[in-house]
């Protein structure tokens, strides 16, 4: 079937939107003060941001999509009352190899284990294969952050490559993993 | 203390910006070399090549960044380049390399070299841990690797499509336990 019906920004509770420049910066100030959140969601050293940092932020992501061409970053909103929960992207596509990267974030702790994540990465892959036309995608997960490698087998990803004790976080040496899906592999999946 | 920079077969130095774009220009014209070592495949200019080693030079060193050149002991030719980067958070490097002049393949020296940058990362960055990637149509450098004291990770499945054909990036890494255990063996 050739779907354009079905919505590739709504999902049942949340939809993908774009950055709000006025709301966002202070509600996601609020995350990077979550240390937990920030070592979950990336290998930089966490630390907290003001509202003005992560606006600054804001602006230069958005130049960066549209001068590379090959990034590409949703808000994750949620449905009822359009408040920030989260972001979701692709980023280091290249083109003629038909790759690219995801990343995946809720932000506060409360809209966590509630399904978001799931229904984000079910927009995201939808968008990455069957518009951009993907023919794989790439996922960096640290070995301690067990629920997004829970979500990543939950979509058929296949952990490609344990790069040992590539981390160091809290005195220890952590492994990062890296998760790898074929269009065709997400093609049979999103079928059944 | 180790001689940091010669090995048994090549030794590694730093080029003025007029030397390493006059062998650059040259090396990126053979298509199976870029091809091989992964880069892209464009050609610039000797003038654009030097520009970018100036701008390099009035940065001056980074501390990221650990480029060097590999010139064979014998007669000093310069054959091709290694290059360091550095996360210091996390203590790791990843290393790529490259022997442009094609006369100099199979000889050994691709790994000699990688064993200096191997001394150099562990002995004098102090890192916990050097990575790579490479093709898996390039079988020549995974043994050169092995050698060096790499080990095989994993492998991320049909990334490159090159020629019509869904190839794998293999991937690669030594810890610092293991590659001084390596040394003890080589001293004993």
């Amino acid at each position: 079937m050739f779907d354009i019906q079905t919505q590739l920004f709504e999902g049942p509770d949340i939809r993908f939107g774009p950055i709000d420049h006025e709301k966002d910066p202070e509600i996601e100030a609020r995350w990077t003060h979550d240390s937990d959140f920030m070592r979950m969601m990336d290998i930089a050293p966490a630390r907290p941001l003001s509202a003005a940092m992560v606006k600054k932020q804001y602006e230069k992501l958005e130049k960066q999509m549209e001068e590379d061409k090959n990034f590409y970053y949703f808000t994750i909103r949620a449905r009822d009352d359009d408040r920030l929960i989260g972001r979701a992207s692709i980023h280091w596509i290249e083109w003629a190899n038909g790759s690219g990267h995801i990343r995946l974030g809720i932000g506060a702790a409360d809209d966590r284990g509630k399904g978001y994540g799931t229904q984000a990465l079910r927009m995201l892959l939808r968008f990455a294969f069957a518009e951009l036309n993907l023919f794989r995608l790439t996922a960096f997960v640290p070995e301690y952050n067990e629920a997004a490698i829970a979500l990543m087998k939950k979509f058929g990803f296949t952990q490609e490559v344990c790069r040992r004790k590539a981390l160091e976080r809290d005195g220890c040496r952590w492994d990062l993993y890296v998760f790898g899906l074929l269009a065709d592999e997400w093609q049979k999946q999103a079928k059944a | 203390m180790k001689e940091l920079f010669r090995g048994e077969l090549v030794r590694l130095s730093a080029e003025e910006p007029e030397t390493y774009a006059k062998a650059d220009v040259r090396w990126q014209r053979d298509s199976e070399f870029v091809r091989l070592m992964g880069g892209e495949l464009a050609l610039s200019s000797e003038k654009k090549i030097k520009e970018w080693a100036e701008k390099r030079l009035e940065k001056g060193p980074q501390p990221e960044r650990y480029p060097f050149s590999i010139r064979k002991l014998m007669d000093d030719k310069l054959i091709g380049f290694l290059s360091l980067w550095v996360d210091l958070i996390h203590s790791e490097a990843f290393v790529g390399i490259g022997i442009g002049d094609r006369d100099s393949w199979s000889k050994g020296y691709g790994t000699d070299a990688m064993k200096l940058a191997l001394r150099y990362a562990f002995l004098e960055l102090g890192l916990q841990r050097v990575s790579l990637t490479l093709h898996e149509y390039n079988p020549r450098a995974l043994r050169s690797y092995e050698k060096a004291g790499f080990r095989f990770e994993g492998r991320t499945r049909k990334e490159m499509m090159r020629e019509g054909r869904r190839t794998d990036v293999l991937w690669m890494g030594v810890l610092r336990e293991e590659w001084l255990e390596l040394q003890n063996g080589v001293n004993s």
